[in-house]
């Protein structure tokens, strides 16, 4: 299904765990740099009101004067769990793009504000890149390097997984309960 | 063979290896495709692997934008001092990271600061040992910081595992090492194992032990049985592509084995991503690539 800007929180709350969409509209990277320092008061150089951050650290080259995506997959979100709560929070953020899922605190604060967890395919770096069809600015590049910088991505049907809504419920939660349910049972069969 | 000549052949070795996945691992990513459920999350995201695969090889970009550690074995042959060919190897790596065949990669862990053209101490990392014959073998493993993260070393007996100092111990270690890592580390993955060895020697050793083909049978009985044994437990966990869900939780599982102190009994697991980045070159003394050790 489509999710397109304006990101309202009826339409994220709409969204519900499972949920395959296709994301159009401005996203922003934003990984560990970004994260340690919006979290320590950093000020945010974008508006990042009914936004969403994309943890990624792509491969971005300028070519004949212009900004071009090589590779944008994303990256690992389980590190910035100490701080994206109080971010989500703080900026009004709709949704977070990222792999691997994030824990308990992101999940409330994802049910309190009305906004999710996208999960990207971890990897697809060109796929996703092909995704990007227009960069519109770089923030923060000289004090934390390319990919650690703020890139401001438009995209057009970005593919990714509802893995975390607003509603409580985690995938992640899920298959790391069933998953150890069934260690238990494996353990015993040899 | 002159500088130029080696790090051009260097240069494509990167790029092949960070754009182009082995033939074995397509193989088994295919096969894990088609058995996963119509219509399931874990289909889909099989499916955009595979797209990501063609897509990287047609566009000779990387396949994924964390490029990894870089980590190259060579054998070096009589005529090839190792300070020349380390020396070639890293304008080489340098070249790729401005043509973008590597993303700027290698953070000074003092001050945080990218070094931008990925060299630094430790960067790349270099195994070089003497070469039998006249060739010249470099071998290259571009291996991402997620699946990184999620490797882990146990010391047996482990408590918490219940993990014994036998086969039986091991088997619950690599579960565990399954179970812990869930989708974190771009599952479904590949396991490299060592068995023995001391903490550092550990990690190396389970690192070299993923350039084994996927689809062969360990030469040791022993351990072809419990790599057997752990594909077909892991594959029951249900944790699946991403930490979906799903029957594809992992894509092979290859273990050695090096010997220990008697007070020490060490399992080093190293996790590898779906992008299974690893290939290698033999290149003769006249600068030509003879043979590319895996299909792609």
């Amino acid at each position: 299904m489509l999710l397109e800007a304006p990101f309202t929180e009826d339409k994220i709350r709409a969204l519900k765990v499972g949920d395959m969409v296709e994301i159009t509209g401005v996203v922003f990277t934003g990984r560990d740099a970004v994260h340690t320092y919006l979290h320590q008061g950093g000020a945010s150089p974008v508006d990042l009101s009914d936004g969403i951050i994309y943890h990624c650290g792509p491969v971005v080259v300028k070519e004949g004067g212009r900004w071009v995506v090589k590779a944008a997959g994303p990256t690992t979100s389980a590190r910035e769990e100490p701080y994206q709560g109080d971010i989500i929070r703080k900026f009004r953020l709709r949704g977070v793009i990222g792999k691997g899922g994030m824990g308990p605190k992101t999940l409330a604060a994802c049910r309190e504000t009305g906004a999710v967890y996208l999960h990207a395919i971890g990897g697809a770096a060109q796929v996703l890149a092909e995704k990007v069809i227009a960069v519109e600015g770089v923030h923060l590049m000289e004090k934390f390097g390319s990919p650690e910088a703020i890139w401001v991505f438009r995209v057009a049907r970005f593919p990714a997984v509802v893995t975390m809504d607003s509603h409580g419920n985690s995938l992640h939660a899920r298959v790391l309960a069933e998953s150890e349910a069934a260690l238990g049972r494996v353990r015993q069969g040899a | 063979m002159e500088s130029k000549v080696l790090q051009k052949n260097l240069l494509e070795l990167i790029r092949r290896t960070s754009a182009e996945l082995p033939d074995d691992v397509v193989r088994v990513i295919e096969k894990g495709w088609r058995r996963e459920e119509a219509g399931s999350n874990a289909k889909y995201a099989l499916k955009v692997v595979l797209d990501n695969i063609k897509l990287a090889k047609k566009k000779s970009q990387p396949l994924c934008q964390d490029t990894g550690t870089i980590i190259c074995y060579a054998e070096l042959p009589a005529w090839l001092p190792q300070a020349k060919f380390e020396c070639a190897f890293e304008a080489a790596v340098v070249q790729a990271t401005e043509v973008g065949y590597l993303r700027q990669n290698s953070v000074d862990s003092l001050t945080g600061k990218n070094s931008g053209n990925n060299l630094g101490p430790g960067s790349p990392s270099f195994h070089c040992s003497p070469a039998k014959g006249r060739a010249l073998t470099a071998r290259l493993i571009l291996k991402g910081g997620g699946c990184e993260n999620v490797g882990i070393q146990y010391s047996l007996p482990d408590g918490r595992v219940g993990a014994g100092r036998d086969l039986a111990g091991v088997r619950l270690c690599l579960l565990d090492a399954v179970h812990q890592a869930q989708g974190k580390g771009c599952g479904p993955g590949i396991l490299g194992v060592c068995i023995g060895g001391d903490r550092g020697s550990g990690y190396v050793v389970s690192k070299e032990e993923l350039f084994r083909p996927l689809d062969d049978v360990n030469p040791d009985p022993r351990l072809a049985k419990l790599e057997k044994q752990i594909m077909k437990d892991a594959n029951e966990l249900g944790i699946g592509p991403m930490g979906f869900g799903g029957s594809t939780t992992l894509l092979g599982c290859k273990i050695t084995h090096r010997n220990r102190l008697p007070a020490s009994f060490f399992v080093s697991v190293s996790y590898m991503c779906w992008a299974f980045r690893r290939n290698g070159i033999v290149l003769s003394e006249s600068g030509k690539i003879t043979r590319w050790l895996y299909d792609s």
